[in-house]
This record gives C-alpha cells, structure tokens and sequence, in this order.
C-alpha cells in the first residue's frame, strides 16, 4: 500500500505552489484590515469634529528605511536564486537590522506626537488614528522580523538555495508587502490631512 | 522540472511513510489530527454541542414571552441567582440570553458548524485531494476555534453573565462596562472569543481556497467542480475578505472599552456623570460590523445551499437544472453581499438618498436568489425522486429559502423599513431565510454525507419523524411572528405585559413558545440517531446513494490519504444522472467517456478519441 502511495499522483501540480498562494490570501485578509480602517477614517473624518496636526517629519525618514530594507530584502532572493550564500545572509541581516531600525524610529515619532500633545487614548479620533495605524503596522512587522530570523537560521543550515526558494519567496513576498502598506498608510495619512 | 514538484512530492512521501510505518496514537489519530475528515468531525460534534445550547437558551426566553407569569423557581438549579426570588427570570440575562442565542448559533453553530464540516470533510474528497493544503494549518483552525469556544462558554458561568448587548454588539452599550452587567466581564470575554474565532475562520478559508485552487485532481477542472465545491469556495472568499473587517470594528471597540480611545464614543452621560469621551460615532461601528454583518448571512447560507443543489440532484435523478446559472448566481450573491450592508442601517439616521441607493442594491439579490429556487424546483420537476431524509431536508430548505426571502422584499424597502425594523418581523424573517434554511442544510448534509462519515448508515424512520416534526416546528414557530412583528412587537423586549395593546397577541406568543419547545425536543432524536448510529447503524455499502461524486469512490471507511491506490481521474461533470441510453441513472465522474459510448452526445463522442484513459484499477477495486 505505501509503494502504491508513493507512486500515486497526487494531481496535475498546479501553476502557483499551495504555500505561496497561501500566504497571498493571508496578504489579502491583512490588505482588508487596513481598508475598512482607512474607510473608518475617512468617513469619521466626514462626521467633523476632527483634529488636524503635523505628522513628524521622522515619518519620511522611516518610509526610506523601509524602502532601503526592501532593497536587502530582494538582494538577499536573488543572491538565493545565484546561490551565493554569504549574501544571502549579509541580505536577511541587512533587513532585519533595518527593519528594527525602522521599528525604533516609528517609536521615537510617538513620542515626538506625544510631545505635541497627540495622544492614543483621551483625545479626538484623529489622534487615536494614527497610533492604530502604525501600531497595526509594526506589529505585522514583527511578525516580518521573525521571519527573517526564521530564514536566517535556514541559511546557516544550508536550507536557503536555488533548488529551494519557496520559503525565501514568501519572505520576500511579506517583506515587499509590509513596505508597500506602510507607503500607503503614509501617503493616506499626508493626503487626508 | 520545476523546484515546487520536488517538494510536494517530498511532502507527500512524507505524510504515507509517517501513516504507514506506525499506528497514529490516540491523541495523534483523534485529538490534534491533521486529516481533514477527522477534523470536519471536530467541527461537526463541537456544533453539535453549541447547538444544544443555543436551542436550549432560546427555549428559556421563549418560556419568559409564552408564559409571562409562570414560575420559573425550577430552573434554579441550573440559572441559579438569575431566577429572582419571585421566581422570575433576570431581566439582565433576559437580554444575555438572547444575545448568546444569536452569537452561538450565528458564528458558532451555522459558520463554524456548517462550514467548518462540510468545506473540511467534502473539499478534498469531491475534488480528488489527499488533504488540504495545510493540514498543520486545519488543524490550527480547529483549536483557535475549541478555545474560542471554551472562552465563550467560560463567560457564560461569570457572576455578571454573558455579554447582553445583542449579538450585534452595538457601542456605546458594549463599550461601557459600567451600563449593564452584561457589558463587563462577559464581554470582555465575547470580544477575546471572536478574535480566535476570526482567527480560526482565517485559517480554515485560507485553506479551503487554496485547496480547490491547487489542489484538484486531473480533469477536475472548474466546470466540472461539484456545486457543493463552488458553495464552499465562495464561501470561503467571503469570509477571507468580511473577517478582517470585524477584527477592526472589534479592535477599535476593545481600545474603546479598555485604552480609553473614542472612536465610538462622545459626550455620553452615565449614572449622572459626564465620560471624557469626546469626538466618536457609534454609527462607526455599525458600518464596520455590517460590512462583515451581511456578508456573514451569506457565509451562513451559501454552504447550505450548495449541499442542497448536490442532494436535490442526486435524489432527484436528474442533472442539476442550469449548473451554470447556480455558479453565476451565488457569484453575484457573493459580490451583492458586500454592497447592501446599508440596510441593516435604515433608521440609523443614514441619508435617505444613500437609503435608496442601498434599497435598489438589495432588492437586485432577489434576482439571482430567485435564479437559485427556480432552478431548485426545476430540477425537482419530473424527477425520479428518492425521498432519503437528506432529501427532505433539502426540499425543506428551498420551502423556507423562498418563504423567508419573499419576507426580506419588504425589509430591504428603506419606507417599509421604519415601521418594520427591529420587530418581530424581522426576526421572523431571517430566522425563516437564514436560521432554519441554513439549519436544515446542516442537517440534510450529515444525513446524506453521514454514511461516508463513520461508514454507517443513520436510521431512515427516525430521520422522517424528525423532518416532519422540525418542518412543520418551524413553520409554527417562525409564521405567527410575523403577525406579531406587523402588530408593531419589539425584539428584545422582556416582556410585553404592560402593553394594553398587545395583550391580544397573549395566546399566539403562547402558541409560539409550545411549538418552539416541542421543536427543540425533536432535535433529541436527531441526537439520540447520529451516536447511535455511529456505532450501531447499519453498515453502509459503497455508494447508498448512487451519487456521482468522487468521495464514494474512497473505501468505506476512507484511511489517511482518502484512496488507497491512485487517485481518480476526473472525465465528466458530476451531474450524469439519468443519461439516456445509460444502462444505470448516474455516472459517476470518474468513468471515461470511452467506456460510455451509448450514452455519449456527440460532441462527447469526439472528446472519447482524444481522451488519455489512466488505469484506475483501485479505484474499481475498492468499490
């Protein structure tokens, strides 16, 4: 019965691999997320009663952070696909470092809204806005972070190649997404204010 | 040969050296499994259980408005300090009562109960799969939704009771734990149980639509999916896109209640003091839960009505009436679903003009609703039809799918709408539309797909008498309600005693109560049928219902893996019942058209001569 199994075709293999295609639904559950809060702000934001304020010039600093770790994080896939596996790692370092850096300015920007009296609770909706966004986005972050250290760790063990990029993909894949949300969210933010 | 082949093929190889080398231990093989139809039996057991009591709470309030001065002293054992010293219930848990009623058997029972069986347990049997894509992840969606589950029953034994706010949760009662009892601890909990349950949700669609897409065998293709398939598949698109949105309305409703944030609150008094919340809308939240809310209907019915087109064929002997128009219909249900959500919202101070817009757009899905039931009926007309209890059921469900869709013609009419929204009328209603139809596929789905489930055959006589009962249960429970909804009675309400008005609809609330009681009590041989069956039905052949579709072509008790030799090869659609010129009346999909020629049109007599035939000798083996 095992031979018989092994030998069994498990069905014509389709164009996309399951895994990947999985993680773009995941993708496209989080993109929802961030619609209907967008769509929240816009049509509180039409109610009135809203507060304008400046967003922290350290913003524009972060989003090139982000853009930079997309940049390592690509590097890294392609290194993957030559095979050359000091740059895979030097890439998935690179990101990681820069997506903690990016992580790191996001917190200093609360406290420069802190500092001019945007707060997260106790306040208008305007405020409180801003912190769910970016909070939300650096929580998926996170969750990016822990990916790379996941990858890292499959390239010191040889698991990150040519003949298998699957994994690194997705990385890749979540990486590029979590950079593009925070593009939107930023220019969102500027353009409804 | 690409990178992704060798992979899966490594995976496979994995999984049947790991079946085949040593027994599953009990854990392994019954508790955190990661086979689909063991999982599908997780969902189906658990719902069961929830099922119970959802049933058994509404019966409780129906004894409130049946029997407004009864005496409820004897249900203290098990209410406890919510039977006041008058012997009448809590008018607090009145209110708790109904709106775990509503959570249960909306999200726990008719999403996770209904979708979570039939999409786990029929998507990789009737597509030709070993699994799902991710069965760690199947597995996943089974325990976020067990925890989910203990959560929510944990609220229900809270000394301040379960959540009260309606299943709806509308802020600002749900976002002040001072307003109502129910509104603190219970809610806290209902609020952690939903985001694992949208979790669960999340996982399991991500792995239902993966499935279907990736997963199919040779010859499966698209048009020749089961419609139980595409119900599925729609379903799951859905909710992958409605979920998300109620974890948002929820997330902002927790940071409103416990971070002190106003996204849904302003200038509220309470107990003659002034919150500092200022600057929020609850309207706010009410398009956020809509825009999950009415999709969710869908979530709740498609399934059902997928499971009805598959059992209305098949004991119908007869193809399916336009296979095509069913997928084009649930399709533009689905996208409808997304944009009508406004009507949930008539008398919440909306834009008329924006009214009218939403009453146009919800009007338009009685089109392809109507596309659903005519083709139900065509389909029935001049059919052989076999009366099996699942068959029941499935007529059951179009009888209340048309009589509890005509009501909603009315409700979706934004004028209509002031006089009749939130009264009896409504929940008359969606009970009819969505409750019982979807209740009904549920059960018309565990009598047909029964059988492949544990391998048993479940009681026919026992199955009659529980359609006859619950049939004509429901339609005395759920008819008069909409003359107590025209007669202007409010939902929700405790009781109606000191309404001179209504004192003349005393009797009917009374003859509502006593059909909902003997309703509920008729579930028990549902009950009592399904274990005893388990383990002493009748043993059951290969294919009891001489069906088309892959599944019966797995052993009676399908192991891991579901085949154990190749997996079929697909080379029809699976509604080739009662061909002429066929020697038997049904087809099933994996017989060539090269072995059919008497049967064959012509065009399908062209496609024989190209078709690459694949020994299948196990499969015909195993019947």
């Amino acid at each position: 019965m095992m031979e018989a199994q092994m030998n069994a075709p498990i069905g014509k293999v389709r164009a996309m691999n399951p895994k990947i295609f999985g993680l773009w639904l995941f993708i496209i559950s989080i993109t929802m997320i961030f619609i209907s809060l967008s769509s929240a702000y816009i049509v509180k934001q039409a109610e009135g009663n809203w507060r304008i304020f400046e967003f922290p010039d350290l913003f524009k600093v972060t989003s090139l952070i982000i853009v930079l770790s997309s940049v390592s994080m690509h590097w890294s896939y392609i290194a993957a696909k030559r095979n050359n596996l000091l740059q895979i790692r030097l890439g998935l370092v690179v990101t990681a470092i820069l997506g903690a850096a990016f992580m790191i300015g996001q917190f200093v920007a609360w406290n420069e809204l802190v500092s001019i009296d945007v707060n997260f609770s106790g306040g208008n909706p305007a405020e409180s806005f801003v912190y769910v966004f970016t909070g939300l986005h650096v929580a998926h972050l996170i969750g990016g972070v822990i990916f790379l250290a996941v990858m890292l760790k499959a390239s010191f063990s040889y698991k990150v190649h040519s003949k298998s990029l699957t994994k690194i993909e997705m990385c890749t894949t979540y990486w590029h997404f979590l950079g593009g949300l925070w593009l939107y969210l930023y220019l969102f933010l500027v353009l409804n204010n | 040969m690409s990178v992704t082949d060798i992979q899966l093929q490594e995976n496979t190889a994995h999984d049947d050296h790991h079946d085949d080398h040593h027994e599953q231990s009990f854990i392994e093989k019954y508790i955190f499994s990661t086979d689909h139809k063991t999982i599908a039996k997780q969902f189906l057991i658990t719902g069961i259980f929830w099922a119970i009591i959802g049933g058994a709470f509404s019966v409780i309030f129906r004894l409130q408005l049946g029997f407004p001065d009864m005496t409820l002293e004897w249900l203290k054992p098990i209410l406890g300090k919510w039977i006041d010293e008058g012997g009448k219930l809590d008018q607090e848990f009145y209110l708790a009562l109904v709106t775990m009623h509503g959570t249960i058997m909306v999200f726990f029972v008719l999403t996770a109960g209904l979708s979570g069986t039939f999409s786990n347990f029929l998507i990789p049997l009737q597509i030709g799969a070993r699994d799902m894509a991710s069965g760690f992840m199947n597995m996943l969606s089974y325990w976020f939704f067990f925890l989910s589950s203990v959560i929510m029953f944990i609220s229900l034994f809270l000394e301040t009771g379960p959540a009260a706010g309606g299943w709806t949760i509308y802020p600002p009662l749900s976002a002040l734990p001072q307003a109502i009892q129910g509104s603190a601890g219970g809610m806290t909990l209902w609020l952690v149980s939903m985001v694992f349950f949208i979790a669960s949700t999340l996982l399991g669609g991500i792995n239902y639509i993966t499935t279907v897409i990736n997963m199919r065998t040779e010859g499966m293709s698209f048009s020749r999916l089961p419609l139980t398939i595409w119900a599925f598949f729609i379903t799951a698109v859905i909710g992958l896109l409605s979920f998300p949105v109620l974890f948002s309305a929820a997330l902002l409703l927790v940071f409103d209640r416990s971070l002190g944030t106003s996204f849904y609150l302003s200038e509220i008094f309470i107990g003659g003091e002034a919150l500092p919340n200022i600057g929020g809308s609850p309207i706010l939240y009410q398009h956020l839960f809509w825009f999950l809310g009415h999709p969710e209907v869908y979530i709740v019915l498609l399934p059902a009505l997928g499971i009805t087109s598959e059992i209305i064929s098949t004991n119908s002997r007869k193809p399916i009436f336009g296979y095509r128009a069913m997928i084009g219909s649930m399709l533009a249900i689905a996208f409808l679903s997304f944009i009508v959500w406004a009507h949930h919202m008539f008398v919440s101070g909306l834009n008329p003009f924006l009214g009218s817009i939403f009453m146009f757009l919800t009007l338009i899905i009685a089109v392809p609703s109507a596309v659903k039931a005519f083709n139900y009926i065509t389909t029935l007309w001049k059919g052989n039809i076999v009366f099996t209890p699942a068959m029941l059921f499935s007529i059951g469900l179009v009888s209340f799918f048309i009589s509890g869709g005509v009501t909603g013609i009315f409700l979706g009419n934004s004028a209509l709408d002031i006089n009749l929204h939130d009264t009896y009328f409504v929940v008359a209603h969606f009970h009819l539309v969505m409750g019982s139809a979807s209740f009904f596929g549920l059960l018309a789905g565990v009598y047909h797909w029964f059988p492949k489930m544990f391998g048993r055959m479940m009681d026919e006589k026992l199955g009659y008498i529980h359609f006859w009962v619950t049939f004509v249960g429901v339609y005395l429970v759920f008819f008069p309600l909409h003359y107590i909804g025209i007669a202007g009675f409010p939902r929700r309400y405790y009781a109606f005693t000191n309404f001179d008005a209504f004192s003349a609809f005393t009797d009917l609330n009374t003859f509502v109560s006593v059909a909902a009681i003997l309703t509920f009590g008729a579930q028990f041989i549902f009950i009592f049928n399904f274990f005893y069956s388990m383990f002493r039905g009748r043993k059951a052949p290969a294919n009891p219902w001489r069906s088309n579709t892959l599944e019966w072509t797995t052993p009676r008790n399908p192991g891991h893996g579901n085949w154990p030799g190749a997996i079929p090869k697909v080379y029809r659609w699976p509604y080739d019942y009662s061909k002429p010129g066929a020697e038997e009346d049904f087809i099933p999909q994996h017989i060539p058209l090269s072995q059919t020629p008497e049967s064959n049109l012509e065009e399908e007599n062209e496609l024989a001569k190209t078709e690459e035939v694949r020994e299948s000798k196990n499969v015909e083996d195993s019947h």
